[in-house]
């Protein structure tokens, strides 16, 4: 096959990119400039998008013997996965760019220009195991997974894409990396947002968004607690920074419950009231036939699953819970999965909407 | 490297001496610097005494820019000006840029014409505006990526008869044009070795006697106290030598390229029929073709052709590797998108008609593919 390595800097796309070549398919690196200036994002050997990333991409391409280029994508990730990430914070869900940036740059713009210049498919660094079969399966190293991040690709989309990775755990591909003489073996691994420099996150979104103050209420009684700079730096379930004035009833720690941009109101409550045990979704991606499934869901990304029962009807998705879960907030993506002692399998996907306690969705 | 280069190299490394030194091993080194500096001024119409090796093209374009800067300000705080054209080397812009932001320079930059020359009416108006405020005036003998020939001698006699020194980076045209440093009239000219089959590594700037040009570096006080630093005796030597060849053979070259060259551009219009040639069509140098692909992105078209074996360049790329529509097309009045869609094939030496053969065997192809691939960039 004629692929397209996506190269990020890092040792994950630097392996997959070499046993691309080793396994005999003719592979051309690509490094996706991001940022509209490489110069003022991260400086650290930690991100995606500095030029120490380029150049490493560059050079581990050198080692293995192919060519490289890299593409400007800072104008399509902009739009689509920075702008939609404050977009989203701004009306009180919590996006994630890395499912975002999956979906829209590597496995979308990227992807169709590859296919339009001659490429049969996409290879990428990421840990999860997509096999003969065409399904999509988590990671050998449950710890590496990033299964949950692919499982908004497509049908389409997956046929295109090659993960080399995903039988192997992080330490055999350091191993591996070092044994081929690639540089970026011991480079460490990236986290955080790389569109955040300094992985402030709500100093991020306070310098997009302004300082937008509101209310902080009691979930039960009504009764305003505090105030807030901006509802957007708030997350479901988040304890800690609420600045509360007038203490609990009961004494007892609160949380974050919800938030209502319409209102800028952040509404919190006792721990057991973040409980919920149905979950609402929509943007969905089935691969099964079954349109009603038990199943394992993920609501998070490294987040436990859940036993549940999945049912799909038309662009919804709905998710019964057998124990409740906490901290569910909408805009993250719930995965379904179906256990397999080779890997559990990726049934589909959806962006969360809603969740609620099962009583009250009932009545 | 040319082979007579490489061995002049090799032949000069094996022998240690600092040119600098008294002894008898200095004095060897010595020597064959100077019979290097003798040869490169006989070839390029210089005396010996206004060559002055630097370590290549860029340190030569800084050294005339800032150098000439200072040492005329230094003379006069009014002579702050720098002009230069808009299609100049980024060691030429972006030292005068440098000088704008850190020294407090006055910058004009002259206009091209859609061939990418510069109008010698556009300097006189710039001299007879600003005749005592100019420290310095560069433009470039060619072009290095449309390869048009620039009216230097004219531009050299306008700049001299206004008393400022005119410097020319001629690093492009070396060996594809006549080159010829009294003759031209300018005060100092860049050359470099790697681009005449040389080390890279080793350039000059000839400098006129009578031209005052303050030290980047300084030091040991040598090559005129201009440049301090101790020589490279072999690189020197592998200079001078592929300065001699490629000056004796220009001719020849220029008329055996030059058709190679002729041959691509026919066979290239045949081919891709909306292809716009850029540069001026006949004034420019032998072994350069420099096309539009109207609805193609340049990097994609060097991606699919590279696939192919075909070697070419589109414009420049920032430092993380993002290619960026060219100041030089731009300065021609190219929108961003016939900037983008921009090529550059160069011949040389060794080119012979089968690659030209080659590339027109990929050309239709990589061309139809690369304006599809342009559908990707639709904002969804």
């Amino acid at each position: 096959m004629r692929v397209l390595a996506a190269m990020s800097g890092g040792v994950d796309s630097a392996v997959a990119a070499a046993r691309a070549h080793a396994a005999g398919h003719d592979v051309t690196g690509v490094h996706l400039a991001l940022a509209r200036n490489p110069q003022t994002y991260r400086t650290g050997a930690r991100g995606c998008c500095t030029l120490e990333d380029s150049r490493d991409a560059r050079r581990a391409a050198d080692v293995i013997g192919i060519p490289f280029y890299v593409w400007d994508m800072a104008e399509q990730f902009h739009a689509n996965v920075v702008d939609d990430f404050v977009a989203e914070y701004a009306a009180g869900r919590t996006p994630n760019p890395c499912l975002r940036c999956n979906e829209k740059i590597k496995f979308e713009a990227v992807l169709d220009r590859a296919v339009a210049l001659g490429f049969d498919a996409v290879v990428t660094g990421h840990h999860a195991r997509l096999g003969a079969d065409g399904l999509l399966r988590r990671s050998v190293d449950e710890g590496k997974d990033q299964s949950y991040v692919l499982a908004v690709l497509t049908r389409a989309q997956l046929d295109r894409a090659v993960f080399p990775l995903g039988d192997s755990t992080k330490a055999q591909v350091r191993e591996e990396a070092a044994a081929r003489g690639l540089a970026v073996a011991d480079k460490p691994d990236s986290h955080d947002i790389c569109f955040i420099a300094d992985g402030d996150t709500k100093g991020f979104l306070q310098r997009q968004l302004g300082d937008a103050p509101g209310d902080i209420v009691d979930g039960r009684t009504g009764e305003r607690l505090g105030s807030h700079n901006g509802a957007y730096g708030y997350t479901i379930g988040q304890r800690k920074g609420l600045d509360l004035r007038v203490p609990a009833a009961d004494g007892r720690p609160r949380y974050v419950l919800s938030i209502t941009p319409v209102t800028n109101t952040v509404t919190v409550g006792p721990r057991e009231d973040l409980e919920v045990n149905e979950v609402i979704a929509s943007k969905v991606i089935w691969h099964s036939d079954s349109t009603q499934v038990e199943c394992d869901v993920q609501l998070r990304a490294h987040g436990e699953v859940y036993p549940a029962t999945v049912t799909i009807e038309g662009d919804t998705l709905t998710a019964r819970l057998e124990t409740p879960a906490r901290g569910v907030a909408a805009g993250q993506a719930i995965v379904a999965y179906q256990r397999s002692p080779e890997g559990d399998i990726v049934l589909g996907s959806a962006t969360i909407t809603a969740a609620a306690p099962l009583a009250a969705s009932r009545a | 490297m040319l082979d007579e280069a490489l061995a002049a190299y090799v032949a000069a490394a094996r022998e240690v001496g600092n040119p600098s030194s008294l002894h008898a091993a200095g004095r060897h080194a010595r020597r064959l610097v100077e019979e290097s500096r003798e040869r490169i001024a006989a070839a390029l119409g210089a005396r010996p005494s206004e060559v002055i090796f630097t370590s290549g093209g860029t340190e030569s374009d800084n050294l005339a820019l800032k150098g000439i800067f200072w040492a005329r300000r230094a003379g006069s705080l009014n002579r702050s000006r720098v002009v230069a054209s808009a299609v100049e080397h980024h060691a030429v812009m972006d030292s005068a840029e440098w000088l704008g932001s850190h020294e407090g320079a006055q910058l004009s930059w002259l206009p091209v014409d859609d061939a990418g020359r510069v109008d010698p009416a556009a300097l006189a108006s710039v001299v007879e505006a600003y005749a005592d405020e100019i420290a310095v005036v560069s433009v470039q003998w060619a072009n290095n990526e449309v390869g048009t020939i620039q009216p230097v001698a004219e531009l050299a006699r306008l700049a001299a008869d206004a008393g400022i020194p005119f410097h020319t980076d001629a690093v492009q045209a070396l060996g594809q044009v006549p080159v010829d440093f009294a003759a031209s009239g300018a005060a100092a000219m860049t050359v470099t070795g790697h681009k005449v089959g040389g080390p890279v590594g080793v350039g000059a700037l000839l400098l006129g006697r009578d031209v005052a040009c303050t030290p980047l570096l300084h030091g040991g006080g040598q090559e005129r106290d201009v440049r301090s630093g101790t020589l490279d005796t072999a690189g020197v030597a592998a200079f001078a030598t592929a300065v001699e060849a490629t000056v004796k053979s220009q001719a020849a070259y220029a008329v055996r390229v030059g058709a190679l060259r002729d041959e691509l551009v026919a066979r290239v219009r045949a081919a891709v029929p909306d292809a716009v040639l850029n540069g001026d069509p006949g004034d420019r140098l032998p072994g350069n073709a420099h096309f539009s692909f109207p609805g193609c992105e340049g990097d994609a078209l060097l991606l699919l052709l590279d696939a192919q074996g075909v070697c070419c360049s589109t414009g420049s790329a920032c430092s993380a590797g993002v290619a960026q529509p060219s100041h030089v097309l731009v300065a021609m009045g190219a929108d961003d998108d016939r900037a983008r869609s921009s090529l550059r094939f160069t011949l040389g030496h060794t080119s012979v008609v089968e690659d030209v053969d080659a590339l027109l065997a990929a050309l239709p192809g990589a061309v139809e593919r690369a304006r599809r691939a342009t559908a990707w960039k639709t904002p969804r």
